[in-house]
């Protein structure tokens, strides 16, 4: 390792500069990018050739009993340290570390080597604290900017993407940060980067750092590029400034404190902006012992939590953080030849997709992105180059091919694992907060649960239940409810709590510190990857679950998904339940603003490409659609909405309007709808009769008369039949006044139809045509009256009445 | 391969001398070559240039980047851009040219392909004239080479007798040789290219001899995307080629410009009257083009489908160009909503029955809601019924 030259020159470096109480110790401080491959390989190096009895990493000081945990044999990053408020698991704010993250291998290698670790900046105690002062207790959870890893960010040294921190409170320094001097002070490596001709710090950094393979640690050369970055850097706003102070002044008091207790050789690893200030000669202790003095604090919690690539990964909404985690991965673990062995891995890729890539497109691949990086003037390829080459020779162009090769490889999905021993994850904390106060027992017994939504603590147990089966934690299982009530206020829950639930709530715990917060991410995370009818499905679960910060994101995958959706008939099963979670939403007290837009956005979509759905249906396609057209017409009617019952029922009459030279849609479809809308009163109940009267006659196919009919009649009509005179009526004129031999044609078709009425339904319908027609028949008589024989009862009852005959 | 004689043989169209630099002044031409119109800025840029060049090249990869977007050289020469996109692509088509891969320009009608590749040719090896016109009717004579038939028939088989293709042609002299819309050549004829990309060799049977390419030969190629179908290129072909799509114009005020530009040119050829051009008709049929095109309102809230037309630019200009006709003819001379409509209902239903319905969704979904948009609802709903 061509290192050990530096490291003695360091060494006298170090001594010239160390204050006497350190007594010819060694201090290598090492700057580095976070979550930079180059930066972990340089690490690593230097702790080989340095052989520390100490190692410093930049972290929460106080997870220093959580180390050792990082040699378990069944810990596999990505992980991430969480630190939150004790019994307050909102305010909480995370560490990640990758595979490929400096303080990652540098914390492996001291755990292995059986070196003590120290973590030296501010304990998250404090950090959580100031938060907590400076920007209230409103504020999401997420990690505290000023935290070690997470915190560094722009101002500390690292490129933008340096380090995952949810929504820290840089972002408003970065809007305003127009002037060059705020640039600088916000990302001091686009300046380095600026002054060394690139455009693009990240491609500065890579080419500079990552892209290293072997060649001598860089840090001395960055430790120096960083001082004199600091030194024309501007001022931060005062409470920033404060903050950064004493997160450099704890890191110094952890290193003089180390040195004290007579360690030889000190490693220390921190973002390269800090470097430094840990390099060279201390400054005295006093000054940072003033400025620590009296820090906030609270009592915090710290443990181990699995992480994502993709939650590392800014793709996923997550602010700063790496966008190519797998790249990353890959650039650490590939042992020679990154690009050759990524090409291929892309390969690999399509390949198991069936999309034919040959080697020779491989090696064509390789020398386009070589010689785009010669074109470039990059010592070698990067990630745009790989990219592009795979994008032009592997994917021929295609782009959809291309994303499938960022998900899987670029980004690279990867879940870390915790050992059991970790201490317990805030969203467990939270579930057994939230059960107990909702007075639910984890019981391993099984019991069922009633549960009366007009209540509210019932109503707070329902959602529990519903977030956490959206989690994959089944703790309770929605079950059939005893008493069969009909209300929406009504659930009946099947509630065991086996032991293995623990641990889908550790893996449930990459998605957030609250059983609420996890839900609502898991459901836009499902959003994401779900078809249409499982996007209603998922609206339904998070009405349920009352989530409504999943709702907007969940509606708007669903509204993309229906603009897409060509087949009319999804779109119009999705629509009803969305009514329906619209109409319950206000027994659950849900917001549902949005959800009544998308519904209208979505009955718009389903009459616009309704009447184009209709044409050129066999009879399951008929019966299937007339099925969703009834759903529908349900749904608008329980709508209650002016405009969309008006578009609908404009759609249906344009369905069956008869034009000249137009297919209709099949007799089974347009029966049905000619009897909706003469039930709505769209359509003249004289009219409906002139159309049964016109299908019914002879110039239709028996067929289609009897889809006609029995459409119109509906499934399970008898009983509308019954109770609906005029109906009735028309159809018994229409019966008496068939010809004979019309009347035997037809007959069969309406046993049909008839056939499909229940017993009872037959016989009112029985009763109602004998008294019905017992009365028509005395009308029909009063036609055929014979004057003469009827002349003297008149005159009898005139003269008893007392009027003129 | 058999020479047909009663084939119309569409002759060698690149065969004829191309004339870069011939000394006659190109003011008179209606449309000089690329490397006529420009021959001051490729000059300027190859005494500047002093990077490393491909064999053959006549400018340094970076420079013939520098040619397409643009620039300013060292001597304060300007060099105007020829391609307002993406530099990556640039990068990647001229980085694919110095690897010696064949090059395929993708891309709906209306992306400045042809213009690329022509100004890639110029600026690769001066000349952009090789070209063969991909149709259902090119034969394999475009592509390999062809006969004089009368010497044929006087001298029998002989070098003399023999007409090269332009493809021939680009490989002895180690030029860039061009295919237009290659996926409208017959598939049999696609493959002729084959061993020509692959070998870097043409064979003459009836010579017994081969041309074999100089270093420097290359072949880009165009087409259409969404005529894939017409005659899909066999993997075999589609895996010489390095692929980049040409992408429609990024932001609406990019492409509200282009309209602008082109409308007014066609106006004074085609000598409509004076009708003066409203910018707001003009934005609008943008927008309604860009949002079908991407099924997405540029505000990003509503999805949308998309028709089965392309949408291109071209057909915005077209759109607005009948819209002024209309209104000069008929209208009352200021370009309204009702004259645009009919001509926006056509260009996107162009399948009766699919695309009608994308098109009310959009009405009603989209341009009903939009304030001031009224009138634009109005006539669009009475065009379309």
């Amino acid at each position: 390792m061509s290192a050990e030259p530096v490291a003695q020159e360091q060494v006298t470096h170090e001594q010239v500069r160390s204050s006497p109480a350190a007594g010819g110790a060694r201090v290598r401080v090492c700057g580095v990018r976070h979550h930079g491959p180059g930066s972990a390989r340089a690490v690593l190096a230097a702790l080989e050739s340095l052989q520390p009895d100490v190692v410093l990493l930049e972290g929460p000081a106080d997870a220093d009993p959580l180390v050792a945990l990082a040699g378990a044999a069944d810990m596999e990053p990505p992980v991430a340290l969480l630190a939150h408020v004790t019994g307050e698991p909102r305010t909480s704010a995370f560490w990640p570390f990758a595979v490929f993250s400096p303080e990652w291998q540098a914390l492996r290698w001291a755990v292995l080597h059986g070196v003590p670790v120290r973590f030296c900046d501010l304990p998250a105690a404090a950090v959580l604290a100031m938060r907590d002062d400076g920007s209230g207790t409103g504020e999401p959870e997420g990690a505290e900017s000023g935290g070690a890893e997470p915190g560094p960010g722009r101002e500390d040294g690292e490129p933008p993407r340096g380090d995952g921190e949810e929504h820290g409170d840089d972002g408003p320094r970065d809007g305003a940060a127009p002037g060059t001097a705020e640039l600088l002070r916000a990302d001091p490596l686009a300046a380095l980067a600026a002054a060394a001709g690139y455009d693009d710090p990240e491609r500065w950094w890579d080419d500079v750092v990552e892209s290293r393979l072997d060649a001598p640690a860089p840090f001395d050369v960055i430790t120096d590029a960083m001082a004199a970055v600091r030194e024309h850097a501007p001022a931060l706003p005062a409470a920033e400034e404060e903050r950064e102070t004493r997160r450099e002044a704890h890191m110094r008091q952890v290193l003089r404190a180390v040195l004290k207790e007579g360690a030889q050789r000190v490693a220390v690893v921190c973002g390269a902006w800090h470097a430094p200030a840990l390099s060279g000669k201390l400054p005295p202790a006093a000054a940072d012992a003033r400025t620590l003095r009296g820090l906030p604090r609270r009592r915090v919690s710290l443990t181990w939590v699995p992480w994502t690539h993709s939650r590392l990964a800014a793709a996923s909404g997550y602010g700063a953080g790496v966008d190519s985690p797998g790249w990353y991965h890959h650039l650490f673990t590939s042992p020679d030849e990154p690009v050759t062995r990524w090409l291929i891995a892309v390969a690999g890729v399509l390949r198991a997709e069936d999309l034919p890539v040959s080697t020779a497109s491989v090696i064509e691949a390789v020398r386009l992105a070589d010689a785009l990086a010669v074109m470039r003037g990059r010592p070698l390829a990067g990630l745009a180059e790989v990219t592009e080459a795979t994008r032009a020779v592997l994917c021929e162009g295609d782009e959809s091919a291309l994303h499938l090769v960022t998900r899987r490889l670029v980004v690279g999905e990867a879940l870390g694992r915790v050992p059991a021993e970790t201490p317990a994850v805030p969203l467990d904390s939270d579930l057994r907060a939230t059960a107990k106060a909702l007075r639910l027992k984890l019981d391993p017994l099984e019991r069922t649960l009633e549960l009366d939504l007009r209540k509210d603590t019932d109503l707070a147990r329902s959602r529990l239940l519903h977030r956490l089966a959206l989690l994959g934690v089944d703790w309770g299982r929605a079950a059939a409810s005893l008493t069969r009530s009909t209300g929406t206020f009504r659930e009946t829950w099947q509630l065991v709590w086996r032991p293995e639930l623990a641990v889908d709530v550790i893996e449930a715990s990459v998605w957030g510190t609250t059983v609420e917060a996890a839900a609502t991410a898991r459901a836009v995370e499902r959003a994401g990857e779900a078809t249409l009818p499982q996007l209603t499905a998922l609206v339904e679960r998070c009405l349920l679950a009352g989530l409504p910060q999943a709702l907007p994101p969940v509606l708007r995958a669903l509204d993309v998904r229906a603009a897409a959706d060509a087949d009319v008939e999804h779109l119009m099963t999705a629509l009803p339940p969305l009514v329906r979670a619209h109409r319950y939403s206000d027994v659950r007290r849900t917001g549902s603003g949005d959800l009544a837009q998308v519904a209208d956005a979505l009955l718009v979509r389903v009459c616009a490409a309704l009447p184009a759905a209709v044409v050129s249906l066999d009879d399951d396609a008929a019966r299937d659609l007339r099925r969703a057209v009834d759903a529908v017409h349900e749904a608008v009617g329980l709508w209650e909405d002016p405009r969309g019952s008006r578009l609908w029922s404009a759609t249906l009459a344009g369905l069956v309007a008869v034009e000249p030279g137009r297919q209709g849609p099949p007799g089974l479809l347009a029966g049905r709808i000619v009897r909706l809308l003469r039930d709505s009163g769209d359509l003249p109940a004289a009219e409906a009769a002139r159309r049964l009267g016109f299908t019914l006659s002879r110039g239709t196919p028996a067929p289609a008369a009897a889809g006609w009919v029995e459409g119109f009649l509906g499934s399970g009509g008898g009983t509308v039949l019954v109770h609906d005179e005029d109906l009735l009526a028309l159809l018994d004129a229409w019966v008496c006044s068939l010809p004979e031999r019309e009347f035997t044609d037809v007959l069969p078709l309406l046993r049909r139809t008839f056939g499909g009425f229940a017993a009872p339904e037959r016989r009112a319908l029985g009763d109602a045509l004998r008294r019905g027609s017992g009365a028509r028949r005395g009308e029909g008589r009063s036609a055929g009256v014979d004057e003469e024989r009827a002349a003297p009862a008149l005159r009898t009852a005139a003269m008893l009445l007392g009027v003129p005959a | 391969m058999t020479p047909n004689p009663a084939a119309p043989s569409p002759g060698a169209p690149g065969a004829s001398p191309a004339a870069a630099d011939g000394g006659a002044g190109t003011t008179g031409l209606l449309r000089p070559h690329a490397e006529q119109q420009f021959a001051a800025e490729l000059a300027a840029l190859a005494a500047s240039d002093d990077r490393p060049r491909p064999p053959a090249w006549r400018l340094s990869p970076a420079a013939v980047v520098t040619y397409l977007l643009g620039g300013t050289l060292p001597d304060g020469t300007v060099v105007t851009p020829k391609y307002v996109g993406p530099r990556r692509l640039v990068e990647v088509a001229v980085a694919t040219l110095a690897t010696d891969r064949a090059l395929l320009l993708l891309g709906v009608p209306g992306t400045a392909k042809t213009w690329v590749s022509e100004h890639l040719a110029a600026a690769v090896c001066g000349r952009s004239t090789l070209v063969v016109q991909g149709t259902s009717g090119t034969a394999e004579e475009a592509v390999r080479y062809g006969w004089n038939y009368a010497r044929l028939l006087a001298e029998g088989p002989s070098p003399a007798a023999l007409v090269p293709s332009p493809v021939m042609v680009a490989m002895r002299e180690a030029q860039v040789a061009r295919i237009e819309e290659l996926t409208r050549i017959p598939s049999d004829v696609q493959d002729a290219l084959i061993t020509v990309l692959s070998e870097k060799s043409l064979p003459v049977p009836e010579l017994g001899v081969e041309v074999q390419a100089a270093k420097g030969f290359n072949v880009i190629a165009t087409a259409n995307d969404r005529d894939r179908g017409v005659n899909e290129l066999s993997s075999a072909l589609r895996r010489r080629f390095n692929t980049v799509v040409l992408p429609l114009p990024g932001t609406p005020e990019e492409e509200v410009q282009i309209v602008v530009r082109r409308v007014e040119q066609l106006g004074s050829a085609l000598e409509l009257p004076e009708v003066p051009a409203a910018l707001e008709e003009i934005r609008r049929v943008v927008t309604v083009f860009r949002e079908l095109r991407s099924g997405s309102t540029l505000d990003g809230r509503t999805a949308l489908k998309t028709p089965s037309g392309t949408l291109s630019t071209a057909e915005a200009i077209s759109v607005v160009t009948h819209g002024l006709a209309l209104s000069a003819h008929f209208g009352d001379g200021v370009l309204r909503a009702s004259d645009i409509a009919a001509g926006i209902v056509g260009s996107v239903v162009k399948d009766p029955v699919a695309d009608r319905a994308v098109w009310v969704e959009y009405l009603e979904a989209v341009a009903r809601e939009r304030e001031g948009w009224a009138d634009f609802y109005r006539a669009c709903r009475e065009v379309t019924g």
